[in-house]
């Protein structure tokens, strides 16, 4: 070794301590230079070294001899995480009303839902829930405590009407559905025979021209007949 | 194939992500099990306490700074846990006993040497280190943690990190000498 780059002892103590992070690849590029360097030139520090080699390569074996858990573990985490209550808050701050409503209109079958104007007038109050609660969310999930008074309801939408009936096997699922599909909103009903007005707010229906969605809503088989709105 | 990091799974874990929680499980709880049991010498209570490490996890995941790996994270409250449980079940202390009770299924030293299996003598006395020094040993061989995630995980200054190292390694070369392993050094 050049006597120029030999180093002191006390340099040579802390490479010396290095030695297992070296030989686990665990040491930042520089300090795995000096160590390097170190040891091209110091017969004893690299027999050290190999014995540290031998340590790291048994411990290795020693802890893959410990076997791994069972499945049970990932159960019950899974069971704790949906028992947590940080899991139930965490579900309300990114609440999705839609996915829950769909989710739980799937349970209902047409029995239990079976008539129309009913299904209907629950997904008035449903529909007008939810643009109140995505306006709400919305101005929580921006940082703001500020909540306006003038919460948009389904009455202030704008754009032209039609008269749904919708078919008597129709669940709520299927309105609400339906609803979504032609980004619709109920405004009024039902009235007598089941009839609701209904404002169609798809931006290409603007201008008065409800009759395209009008055509498009006569093949739906929810729907037991559609007619345009007199203005 | 990339993967995607921890940190991003911790992120999602922190948006409510059951899946990512899933992943991260998968990708780590057999090395947090395996440090656990070390502790604890109980394969079923070390399951029960690595669900409680992810469980904290999943609480804690929007609290998680990156300062240091996801892994380092989780064995600083494996380890916080293990000892925890120790502490409650006074008859279990963190002594060499317990260190030692995990034992490897191998001959002892003396029997592993007639065979000439070095490997075998040197877990062996790897199981006669104090806790401290194997658990040292575990995490810089092992669990691949560098000095300054050892001290975090541990909660010692890094320099205490690197003599306890140096301690732990002279005091295994002294059981291999006493077995009859000659390594020339300490």
């Amino acid at each position: 070794m050049n006597t120029n780059t030999k180093i002191n002892a006390t340099e040579r103590e802390e490479i010396e301590a290095l030695l297992p992070w070296h030989a686990a690849g665990t040491l930042s590029r520089r300090e795995a230079l000096k160590v390097e360097h170190a040891l091209a030139g110091d017969a004893e520090l690299a027999a050290q070294f190999a014995t540290i080699r031998e340590d790291l390569s048994e411990t290795i074996v020693a802890n893959e001899s410990l076997g791994a858990p069972s499945a049970r573990a990932m159960q019950k985490l899974m069971a704790d995480i949906e028992a947590d209550a940080s899991t139930a808050s965490r579900a309300r701050s990114s609440f999705s009303f839609g996915e829950w409503l769909s989710d739980k209109l799937a349970a209902f079958s047409p029995r239990t839902l079976a008539w129309s104007a009913g299904a209907a007038a629950l997904a008035v109050v449903l529909q007008a829930g939810l643009l109140a609660g995505m306006f709400v969310n919305e101005r929580q999930g921006a940082g703001s405590n500020f909540v306006t008074a003038s919460v948009p309801t389904v009455e202030t939408v704008k754009g032209p009407q039609v008269m749904v009936g919708f078919a008597p096997e129709a669940n709520i699922g299927d309105v609400t559905k339906l609803l979504e599909t032609y980004k619709m909103a109920v405004t009024e009903g039902p009235a007598p025979g089941g009839i609701y007005t209904v404002n169609v707010r798809d931006d290409r229906h603007a201008e008065g021209r409800a009759r395209p969605t009008v055509k498009k809503l006569q093949d739906e088989k929810s729907v037991r007949f559609v007619l345009p709105k007199a203005e | 194939m990339q993967t995607t990091s921890d940190e991003v799974l911790i992120g999602r874990i922190a948006a409510g992500d059951k899946l990512a929680m899933q992943v991260l499980f998968a990708r780590h709880h057999v090395r947090v099990y395996r440090f656990v049991l070390r502790f604890v010498n109980d394969p079923s209570r070390a399951e029960d306490l690595i669900s409680e490490v992810f469980l904290d996890v999943w609480r804690q995941a929007d609290k998680f700074e990156a300062r240091s790996q996801v892994s380092t994270w989780l064995l600083a409250i494996a380890r916080f846990k293990a000892l925890s449980a120790l502490r409650k079940r006074p008859d279990e202390e963190l002594d060499d006993e317990t260190a030692q009770a995990i034992e490897d299924q191998n001959d002892d030293p003396e029997v592993a040497m007639q065979k000439k299996d070095t490997g075998a003598v040197l877990r062996q006395c790897m199981t006669k280190l104090s806790a401290e020094h194997r658990e040292i040993i575990d995490l810089v061989y092992y669990h691949e943690k560098s000095v300054e995630e050892v001290a975090k995980i541990v909660g010692v200054p890094e320099n205490t990190v690197k003599t306890r190292m140096f301690y732990a390694r002279k005091r295994l070369g002294e059981l291999l000498k006493a077995a009859g392993v000659e390594r020339g050094w300490p």
